[in-house]
């Protein structure tokens, strides 16, 4: 299918990288198909979720595990029951990351990862249990 | 978002939601209730505060789009951040 974004402009999208979200994300909980922009494109650690259906709408995403050295993701048995997991290695975690005006004030959510099993292209942004911030502020 | 229903429980007794899902007061002290949550493990269940800032956090992430130079420079900035 064909979308123009405010990212990207005209882009291309193959049905092997559409990213469904049975339950959308908080939010957006109508939104359920995704897709990655942007990864592997450059060195950088940030690229997009965009919306499939809002094209006006994506989220800045990073892997928190460049952004934050001890980060751990503790996946609940009923994260795994939602994303059929078969693999722990085939799900990727990426944090949304939320880039203001002023960039000192750049932040990424380590307290809701967003978890995609790469085997069935199922994701969600699952809420940990441990302790960590919902704003973990990058630049202070 | 106003409730659907109110229902008024003593200590001790419990609420069915679906089949599977009960919630019990377990204890009551001065202003403070403690609630007895039995559900599937398919049923997450969270303070509604962590998930109002979780959607919050959301919301505000996609109210401002930054586009490719931004994203560019918050990575530059990272970087030298990290030289410190």
């Amino acid at each position: 299918m064909e979308l123009k974004t405010e990212a990207f402009g005209l882009i291309q999208v193959e049905d092997g990288d559409i990213v469904i979200f049975p339950d959308g994300l908080p939010g957006f909980e109508e939104l359920t198909k995704f897709t990655l922009l942007g990864k592997d494109v450059s060195e950088s650690p940030f690229f997009w979720l965009q919306s499939l259906e809002k094209s006006t709408l994506a989220l800045v995403v990073a892997d928190p595990f460049a952004l934050y050295e001890e980060y751990v993701v503790d996946v609940d048995d009923e994260d795994v029951a939602v994303l059929q997991v078969g693999n722990t290695d085939q799900v990727l975690t990426l944090c949304v990351v939320n880039i203001p005006e002023d960039i000192h004030q750049m932040r990424v959510n380590l307290k809701a990862p967003i978890l995609i099993n790469l085997q069935n292209n199922l994701g969600k942004q699952v809420i940990q249990k441990a302790d960590l911030p919902v704003r973990y502020f990058l630049l202070q | 978002m106003l409730p659907v229903l109110v229902l008024t429980r003593k200590k001790g007794q419990s609420l069915m939601i679906g089949q599977n899902i009960e919630i019990s007061i377990v204890d009551i002290q001065g202003d403070q209730v403690r609630i007895g949550i039995n559900a599937p493990r398919e049923v997450s269940i969270h303070r509604k505060e962590v998930f109002d800032e979780i959607r919050k956090e959301n919301l505000a992430a996609t109210s401002h789009v930054p586009d490719k130079q931004a994203l560019q420079t918050a990575f530059t900035e990272l970087k030298e951040m990290k030289e410190k």
